[in-house]
């Protein structure tokens, strides 16, 4: 008998267990097979700092939050509909987030009195009533599991392992996901593991076959596609774009991509990334620091190659001598510092926005660099594109502020047509007569780019500063003040985009003002409360330094403008000095991106004020 | 190879040398501008990178490219150009402060890669652009500006540090000795790997006499034990002989001739050139000079790059529209 089907617009699932449940890999597949179902989603993937914090405790719980829907979809939703819990503690870390109402789906064979004890619960929660305004599902996803697993020659403690896909086959019966692909993973990944490869199809398919013949699960749900422009799409985390963007930069450009890279969260997965493709000619050098790892870019940059360091705001304070001496060479050099909480080590697996006047002033004397920022997952291949053609056609570092949930978090991407991205060739200095190093392009005010191996330009430089032209040591004070001037102005010269502003009734006085991973939760709130009948203004701000030319404009044309960041007011800093304009700053810093909710209901405090 | 043989004056820029009167950067440089023109290799493929401090203005003298760089940091701006250039020469020039104090963890790291560098570290035992303080290398109990009542640091040994970092290529000259500090790059030079050497300079403004004992004529000739592959070990007053296990230095006059260490600087165990790095200490009462290693290891920028050419003959050069359309992918319609 087939049960069922509801059809819904929208659904939030979130999947949390411990560390080692192996929640990410559980979403991960899950979204795959949402994707390629042709709805449109975004995640968050949330996990603890430890590699394999306690087993059990609050703390260890990892979790990865997935918003798919037949519309478009612009955050990864700010309430789960579906909690899936594999232990007391991960029911205990998340049940403050689900909405009544709301599906849980428990693994009820951990929830022993030992178990409940160690997260502080005096009473099960699945039969003391405290659950009883949500749908729960008990459900002995261990027991199941190892039952299925029985005629395999696998100790407990393998089988209990299986699990999760236990979980996400049940999870792939209810939203009628297709179950080829994860069958496909699952074969490549343990390719050379027969026993454990057996383990995991079987749980998956029990797990499916568990939604179909129980009873406990009456209907199931399904999601149609969204409408997306056509074309060829694929998942992508941004994090996997970045490395894309900088391989394409380097295939436009002919340059030689060296990235040089010390780990640290959330921005390994770039330099992981980049370390597959050397195919490309990509050379991957992980250096013994983070000053190592930028020098040995602008090393390489000197050199003619696209230099690049990627890392995170610690990263950054040590690299920060480094960034002057790029800024006193003037060669092209692009630094990705992957936001996550601060200050000190803070949270490094958390998201923040907190490195903005870092990447902006973070050197000692008048340094200027460039400052973009992506506003989401698969806008990092376009944005490491731009610091490109930034970086080498003004011969300046170029900082490009991703941050944690933007680096982790994944959504459709339609993949772009090779032919449609830029020519991005550069040229070089030649063999010339008296060359003169520090000479000017009349209009992009940057020196040439004058590479070792280029007979009769044999020139030196350094960090000391330079005489104009001639590129000598200059000590002499007006010659100071006017390449303090020249590099300042090079810099507030880049071309870039003007800001453009949604406004669709014409006549908004209030403008929602954001800059990086904020987009989705913005555009949300600006979407509900369009949608409630609110006449609001929306832009964003790719362009952090310099700033779009028409920036002082729109900021005059409203009366009121409201500045969202995961910071404590850093661009609503900038503006108000450039600009003097008294920008409406509403932060937070929870390490957590902003709920569209929070911010519908700020806007509407403006709005109505 | 060049058109025309080049000559020193090809190599001296034009910039006027800014070093104190009597310093040792003055013979240094000077042997560097002779010995470069045989190297045969084209002034525009020649690159000396430095990092802070007075050996680091040596870049400015040459002709040909140059950096000036940052404390401490000249080893990892090097490391990128060698390893994406293959076709340069790079050179890196720096002191005990700068290679050994602030740059110390770029230093060893460099030299376990075995990144193709030619490492010239000028060792003055003292910091000198910032006007005389103790450096990592200045002898225990010295009386500096910032060290009144003696300093109370233990000094690094160069050499020792830099054979304890697996380098293949370790040597030690004298900066007045331009005859032997030429034989010591030429060897350099031609070794594949990064090779460190160790210069005694004399810093005569904040530390002047610190190596007389092995510049002036009267004791030099005892005190310098010369490093000669297949040849004994000896100065002209002492050698070096194995006793039990050990290695001691012994008047020649109490020994035959064949009982002296015959020097082995290809040996692969690097315990040997270890033992001869710590027959001098801060004292130098016998500072062996000449090569202490050399041995033979892929270079790091060449393994590098041979990684990426053996893929790419395997594989294929990379195709970006396949790496785009590569994963799970869907049409929408």
């Amino acid at each position: 008998m087939t049960k069922p089907v509801v059809s819904l617009a929208q659904v939030t699932i979130r999947f949390a267990g411990d560390s080692g449940d192996g929640m990410q890999l559980t979403g991960d597949r899950f979204t795959m097979d949402t994707a390629s179902l042709g709805n449109d989603l975004s995640t968050l993937p949330n996990f603890p700092a430890e590699i394999r914090a306690p087993a059990g405790t609050v703390l260890g719980v990892s979790s990865f939050q997935l918003h798919f829907a037949d519309h478009h979809v612009q955050t990864p939703g700010d309430a789960p509909d579906v909690l899936v819990a594999m232990n007391p503690a991960a029911l205990k870390a998340n049940i403050k987030d689900v909405a009544r109402g709301a599906t849980i789906i428990v693994d009820k064979d951990e929830f022993t009195t030992r178990n409940l004890a160690k997260v502080g619960y005096e009473t099960n929660p699945l039969d003391d009533g405290s659950l009883e305004s949500y749908k729960v599902h008990a459900v002995g996803l261990t027991s199941l599991t190892v039952a299925a697993l029985s005629e395999l020659s696998l100790s407990r403690k393998d089988a209990e392992r299986s699990k999760n896909m236990f979980a996400l086959g049940l999870l792939t019966w209810m939203y009628h996901r297709p179950t080829e692909s994860t069958e496909i993973f699952l074969k490549a990944k343990f390719a050379n593991k027969p026993d454990i490869l057996e383990a995991n199809l079987l749980a998956y398919r029990t797990g499916w076959n568990y939604g179909e013949t129980t009873e406990d699960f009456s209907v199931t749900y399904d999601i149609a596609k969204a409408q997306m422009p056509p074309g060829k799409y694929r998942n992508i985390s941004g994090n996997s774009a970045m490395a894309y963007g900088l391989i394409a930069a380097s295939q436009r450009s002919g340059l030689k991509l060296f990235l040089g890279s010390y780990p640290i969260t959330p921005a390994s997965d770039i330099l992981h990334e980049l370390s597959k493709h050397k195919k490309f000619g990509v050379i991957s050098f992980q250096a013994e620091d983070e000053i190592a790892a930028i020098g040995s870019a602008l090393g390489a940059s000197y050199g003619g190659a696209l230099g690049i360091t990627t890392t995170s705001g610690p990263g950054v304070t040590l690299k920060s001598e480094m960034i002057g001496l790029g800024v006193m060479l003037e060669l092209p050099l692009i630094i990705i510092d992957v936001q996550r909480g601060g200050p000190s080590t803070g949270l490094p697996t958390k998201t923040e926005q907190a490195d903005l006047l870092q990447a902006m002033f973070g050197r000692n004397g008048e340094s200027p660099v460039a400052v973009i920022a992506p506003s989401h997952a698969s806008d990092c291949f376009a944005i490491a594109l731009e610091a490109a053609r930034i970086a080498t056609t003004y011969r300046v570092p170029v900082f490009i502020l991703s941050d944690g949930y933007i680096a982790n978090g994944s959504e459709p991407w339609k993949i772009p047509d090779i032919d449609s991205l830029p020519d991005m060739r550069v040229e070089f200095a030649k063999t010339q007569e008296d060359f003169l190093p520090y000479l000017r392009d009349p209009k992009t005010l940057a020196r040439p780019w004058a590479i070792p191996g280029t007979k009769g330009i044999e020139h030196r430089i350094g960090g000391l500063e330079k005489a104009d032209k001639t590129g000598e040591i200059s000590y002499e004070p007006a010659n100071h003040d006017l390449m303090v001037r020249a590099r300042a102005a090079k810099v507030a010269g880049i071309e870039v985009p003007d800001l453009v502003v949604e406004d669709p009734s014409g006549d908004a006085t209030v403008l929602v003002l954001g800059w990086g991973s904020t987009f989705g939760p913005i555009s949300a709130a600006i979407e509900g409360l369009r949608n409630d009948g609110e006449r609001v203004a929306q832009a964003h701000l790719r362009y952090l330094n310099p700033f779009p030319k028409n920036l002082g404009e729109v900021l005059n044309k409203y009366p009121k403008v409201i500045v969202p960041e995961m910071n404590l007011g850093q661009l609503a800093m900038l503006l108000r000095a450039q600009f003097l304009k008294d920008v409406i700053s509403f932060n937070q810093v929870r390490g957590l991106p902003f709920t569209t909710a929070e911010l519908m209901e700020t806007t509407m405090g403006v709005l109505h004020a | 190879m060049p058109d025309v043989a080049l000559t020193k004056k090809d190599f001296t820029s034009d910039q006027e040398v800014r070093w104190c009167p009597g310093c040792g950067d003055y013979s240094i440089l000077s042997t560097m501008q002779a010995f470069l023109p045989e190297l045969g290799i084209p002034r525009e493929n020649i690159v000396f990178i430095s990092g802070i401090g007075c050996s680091s203005r040596f870049p400015y003298y040459l002709e040909t490219f140059g950096m000036h760089s940052i404390h401490g940091r000249a080893p990892t701006i090097a490391s990128g150009l060698a390893i994406s250039r293959p076709d340069l020469t790079v050179f890196v020039i720096t002191g005990d402060g700068d290679a050994l104090s602030i740059g110390g963890n770029h230093l060893i790291h460099t030299l376990r890669r075995n990144v193709e560098l030619k490492i010239l570290l000028f060792n003055n035992r003292i910091y000198g652009l910032t006007k005389g303080q103790y450096s990592p290398t200045s002898e225990q109990g010295k009386i500096t500006k910032s060290s009144p009542l003696g300093s109370l640091d233990t000094p690094f040994n160069p050499i020792s540090l830099a054979l304890g970092a697996e380098a293949t290529f370790v040597a030690r000259s004298v900066d007045s000795d331009r005859k032997h500090l030429t034989e010591i790059l030429r060897a350099a030079a031609a070794h594949k790997g990064s090779a460190l050497i160790e210069i005694f300079q004399n810093c005569p403004i904040f530390n002047e006499g610190a190596f007389d004992i092995v510049k002036d004529n009267d004791t030099k000739g005892a005190s310098l034990l010369h490093l000669n592959h297949g040849q004994p070990i000896k100065s002209e007053t002492h050698g070096l002989i194995r006793e039990n296990g050990a290695l001691k230095v012994v008047a020649l006059s109490g020994v035959n001739e064949t009982d002296l260490v015959i020097h082995n600087a290809h040996d692969d165990d690097p315990a040997y050139a270890f033992a001869l790095s710590r027959l001098s200490g801060s004292a130098l009462d016998y500072v062996p000079v000449g090569i202490f290693r050399d041995v033979e290891r892929a270079g790091y920028g060449s393994l590098v790059n041979d990684q990426v050419n053996e893929i790419i003959a395997k594989q294929g050069a990379g195709d970006l529209s396949q790496l785009l359309n590569s994963g799970d992918t869907w049409i929408v319609e």
